[in-house]
């Protein structure tokens, strides 16, 4: 490819804590070549002028569901690597809930072949922490690890055993894979399918209370101080989760959280009368608890927002509430969201970006989420100010199961750059 | 010759009743006076009507239930519609038909009323959105049961000749109860003062923000009370998960002449069936046709189910 400069664009990157207007330069590899308002020129380079936008690294998505294989009617590579482009993701942590699961080596092959050969993004694939994501039995981290696998997570399934929990952190420990857990016990979610309260008491679901969160947290972090090892939460949803990660963070205890942006963006009022895209997990909870969790960003408690992309088919929602799926997607609308806390003066812009880039990164350990000399070129350009209205027919995946169908936003993808090649643009 | 419309608070067919939660004061008040006109109706030798003449009502019942069903039933053939009912219970489910298949199935003969019981809160809100024809709610999960707590009000109001101004306690498994809460907002609308009885595990959270007062004690909830209305405890709350035991329970909240010394001397019983005799309710209490409004509230059911038809289709 030919050398490409990008010019005049406000460039925000967490990762060398800059937020000034200047030049990007990208070299014939794709590399960036040099950033910032001392950038130099090329006179062979081609030149976009990208005056009144914003340049971040491409955005890192530590959990989305793509429906390969065995739920291809809900979501595929091709169709999530678009929806992923189209938000500015260039950089998605794939989870292992597929059929069959991914949860053995063979699986592995298939799916970084089948990603390469369809997906325009950077996949990171997850494998389960238990085969079969049933809770049993570990798999093999060590040879999974080998094969490209950059996490375990038994996505929405929690390890209810302490026994083999800490031998999962034990042994983990050992060969450094990192393990992200979804924290729920399993008695007291029973049947639930809403936070418990007025909201459930009224719509006459079973609630779930934020202690079933919490208690797993308690147990694991417990369990980490004897047996420290990458340890990191997917989502937390409530105040009171956040108050026993602030205390064994003070206790030196190491470990990450993440959030997903559902949880920020909106609370359990939102599900109205049974809107059933509105059905998550974690469920959503009262406005305090989103407060919290805004606050929580403030102060470094959690470091990752992501946008827990669950495609779901119209039949597996359209039943009663009780009944339907779980989750809704949101890997297209997640920068746009996230700029909403920006736009409402929840959220200093400079921390969203971090949440969504360098720090997922360096939880993962990969070398995305910057844009510093030498590292690959995937940018987000977006127009910051852009109003926007989300259309569930207009988004790209495969599924239209959004949490914000309607929802007036602030802020828009323009362009998005894979390797210093141009991936997206509207 | 022109002729004046007659101004009703229910219009905008089709019309669903999907809960008290969704009607208005006019529109409450003006289905219990309709259902007053039915009480002498039904009392009298010649019950039929023709309001409902060439109308199609079904009557879709996917959890099992006697007076509910039955009461529907009759009130529409009172009516002079054509009824029919299906209990879903083992057909269409078990073949992994959703809820809307059926309802599409359903809407396709043409019906102007469907009649909805479903084990999940919220199932008659989903259909509703699905059929061209008025939904009417007979209990969905622990939501609500809108023409019960309408009954219910008609049954006070024939009594004791208005609600406003009266205390109510509503005891028992208040938790899963779709009863006690349709009963809470419509007291409450009708402007009663509602207390809620019931030991903490089956209180529901949030439940004081509904415009009740709670207690865990018979002595202090029923003070003061006019009316007493009893939920059924079902048997499989009673094994340890909820309570310790059926014995402990009764001691506790069950309804027995001394309990219910302390409400109002002239405090009457009410209770939405079956009952547990000796468990929620001591059994000659339950019978003393001085004291229990039981019966009554059966016979008006049907009254109160014929206004509510009536009135929702047309």
């Amino acid at each position: 490819m030919k050398e490409k400069i990008l010019t005049n664009v406000r460039i925000i990157d967490p990762s060398q804590k800059m937020d000034e207007i200047g030049n990007i330069v990208i070299d014939e590899k794709g590399k960036i070549k040099s950033i910032g308002k001392k950038s130099g020129t090329s006179k062979s380079a081609e030149k976009i002028d990208l005056k009144g936008l914003v340049a971040i690294p491409g955005l890192v998505d530590m959990k989305a569901f793509v429906g390969e294989p065995g739920f291809e009617y809900k979501e595929n590579f091709r169709t999530l690597s678009q929806a992923a482009l189209a938000g500015g993701v260039t950089s998605i942590v794939t989870m292992p809930n597929t059929k069959p699961v991914i949860d053995n080596v063979s699986m592995v092959d298939f799916i970084i072949r089948r990603g390469r050969d369809k997906a325009k993004v950077n996949l990171f694939p997850c494998a389960s922490i238990t085969r079969q994501i049933e809770g049993n039995q570990m798999t093999e981290f060590g040879l999974l690890k080998a094969r490209g696998i950059i996490g375990f997570s038994d996505v929405n399934k929690t390890i209810q055993n302490s026994e083999l929990m800490s031998r999962i952190m034990n042994y983990a420990s050992d060969i450094d894979v990192l393990i992200m857990q979804h924290a729920e016990d399993y008695e007291l979610a029973k049947n639930s399918c809403i936070n418990q309260g007025e909201v459930a008491t009224r719509l006459g679901l079973q609630g779930v209370s934020d202690i079933a969160e919490k208690i797993i947290i308690e147990r694991d972090l417990s369990l980490l101080s004897e047996f420290p090892c990458r340890y990191h939460i997917n989502q937390i949803s409530s105040k009171n989760s956040l108050n026993v990660i602030k205390k064994n963070k003070s206790n030196g205890i190491k470990f990450s959280t993440g959030v997903s942006i559902n949880n920020l963006s909106l609370n359990q009022n939102d599900i109205g009368e049974f809107r059933t895209f509105l059905k998550l997990s974690p469920p959503l909870r009262s406005e305090e608890d989103r407060l919290s969790l805004i606050e929580g960003i403030k102060n470094d408690l959690i470091n990752v927002i992501v946008s827990d992309h669950i495609p779901e088919d119209e039949e597996s929602k359209r039943l009663p509430f009780a009944q339907a799926a779980t989750g809704s997607i949101g890997i297209e609308t997640l920068l746009s969201l996230s700029l909403e806390l920006y736009h409402n003066e929840s959220l200093p812009l400079e921390k969203i970006i971090k949440c969504l880039t360098i720090n997922p990164a360096k939880i993962l350990k990969i070398d995305k989420g910057s844009l510093k000399e030498g590292s690959d070129a995937d940018i987000c350009i977006f127009d910051l100010e852009k109003p926007w209205v989300v259309k569930a027919e207009e988004l790209k995946s495969k599924s239209k199961n959004t949490a914000v169908e309607n929802r007036k936003l602030q802020g828009k993808v323009k362009m998005t750059l894979l390797n210093g090649e141009i991936a997206y643009s509207n | 010759m022109a002729t004046t419309k007659k101004v009703t608070a229910i219009k905008n067919t089709p019309k669903h009743l999907l809960g008290i939660q969704n009607l208005s004061v006019l529109e409450a008040k003006e289905i219990l006076t309709e259902a007053k006109s039915f009480i002498k109706l039904n009392r009298g030798s010649s019950k039929k009507l023709d309001v409902l003449r060439g109308k199609t009502q079904i009557n879709l019942f996917f959890e099992p239930s006697t007076r509910t069903q039955s009461s529907f039933d009759l009130a529409g053939k009172r009516l002079g519609a054509d009824v029919m009912t299906m209990n879903m219970g083992n057909s269409a489910l078990k073949k992994g038909e959703t809820l809307i298949d059926t309802a599409m199935t359903l809407n396709a003969m043409h019906p102007d009323i469907i009649v909805i019981r479903h084990q999940d809160s919220g199932a008659p809100n989903l259909l509703s959105q699905k059929v061209n024809c008025t939904v009417i709610n007979a209990g969905d999960g622990r939501r609500e049961h809108p023409t019960q707590a309408l009954l219910d009000a008609l049954t006070i109001i024939n009594r004791k000749g208005k609600i406003e101004g009266l205390k109510i306690a509503i005891c028992g498994d208040i938790l899963h109860s779709r009863v006690a809460r349709s009963n809470i907002y419509l007291m409450n609308m009708l402007g009663a003062e509602v207390n809620v009885i019931a030991p903490k595990t089956l209180m529901p959270k949030g439940i004081d923000n509904l415009g009740v007062k709670s207690f865990t004690d018979m002595k202090k909830g029923l003070d003061g009370c006019d009316i007493v209305m009893m939920l059924r405890l079902q048997n499989e709350r009673m094994q340890g998960s909820f309570l310790p035991s059926k014995r402990e329970y009764y001691e506790f909240f069950g309804l027995t002449p001394d309990k219910l010394k302390f409400a109002k001397k002239d405090a009457l019983l009410m209770h939405p069936g079956p009952m547990n005799r000796g468990v929620e309710i001591d059994t000659k209490l339950a019978d003393d046709i001085n004291v229990s409004l039981v019966k009554e509230q059966v016979e008006l059911g049907v009254a109160v189910r014929m206004a509510c038809l009536k009135l929702y289709c047309k």
